[in-house]
């Protein structure tokens, strides 16, 4: 009897798994269970960070109607909201990555639109995060205009620079 | 044999199997879709916010279009969806590494959902407020 039910359901762990249902022959090591692990981890950290970030944007002060170049400006000139920013780039995006690796794999049966719907989503996914790292980083909170003087879109700590 | 087998194939009575049609299996659409929005919103938000690297006025004047009203109930929708990506995600957890997880996965989805409520109203109450709260 237990044969029998291990012959129906337990191939996953046996590791005897029907030909027709792997799809690729290569040994992939653990990527997909690393993969599996990391949307769990950075799921936890994701909560912390966007629950903080919809938080300090849109519910204190004036909410959205605060946000404007300025309101960017005085939150980037701390280190500690461009990691904030810079972790949430990064987490979000690997993790929305995963999980739409995860459908592709899933839905696209034929092999040629499965590889190149996962090409676009990675070229995607690399333009995204440098374009955001790059911003964090080179981002100029005081701009001056061609007479020397700040621009009015200055957030106000600049007056003292 | 016989028994096994028609445990796994799939349900001709239309009754559904322990799975198919009830919270295990809906719980997961809703994953799927809430996550897969998200990720397209992700994509527009890095984008717009690096406006700010133009020119200010070019990242003011796009703000300015997500301040009307009918913007505002989209980021209502979009916060739900990120909401209930996150609880239902927590669960999710749960499930894989609570011993009691798979006993309580009906339970806890429904205390994902009663969550999710909660949050989602305080945060519409106070952003409708600001976004047509007549500033």
């Amino acid at each position: 009897m237990s044969a029998t039910v291990e012959s129906t359901i337990a191939a996953p762990r046996t590791g005897r798994i029907d030909p027709k249902y792997t799809r690729d022959k290569t040994k992939s090591g653990n990527f997909e269970m690393l993969a599996w692990l990391f949307m769990r981890l950075s799921g936890v950290v994701l909560v912390v960070l966007i629950f903080v970030h919809l938080f300090s944007n849109l519910m204190v002060g004036d909410g959205i109607n605060g946000l404007d170049f300025g309101f960017v400006a005085g939150k980037w000139a701390d280190p500690f909201w461009q990691f904030w920013d810079l972790a949430l780039l990064w987490l979000a995006m690997l993790h929305g990555t995963n999980g739409v690796r995860t459908i592709i794999n899933d839905y696209a049966e034929r092999d040629g639109v499965r590889f190149w719907l996962k090409m676009v989503l990675y070229a995607a996914t690399t333009v995204i995060i440098v374009l955001g790292t790059l911003v964090i980083f080179t981002f100029e909170p005081c701009l001056v205009g061609a007479d020397g003087m700040l621009l009015e879109s200055s957030p106000a700590f600049c007056e003292n620079l | 044999m016989s028994t096994a087998t028609s445990a796994q194939a799939p349900a001709k009575s239309g009754r559904g199997t322990l799975y198919r049609g009830n919270e295990g299996q809906w719980s997961w659409v809703i994953h799927r879709i809430t996550g897969v929005a998200i990720f397209f919103f992700l994509l527009v938000h890095v984008l717009d916010t690096s406006l700010v690297r133009v020119s200010p006025e070019a990242y003011n004047a796009v703000l300015g279009t997500y301040k009307n009203p009918l913007m505002a109930v989209g980021e209502v929708g979009l916060v739900a969806a990120i909401v209930f990506h996150a609880f239902n995600g927590l669960r999710i957890i749960l499930v894989d590494f609570w011993k009691g997880g798979t006993k309580h996965h009906k339970k806890m989805l429904w205390t994902v959902v009663v969550l999710s409520v909660v949050t989602v109203g305080a945060f519409a109450i106070r952003h409708l407020m600001l976004a047509l709260g007549g500033h």
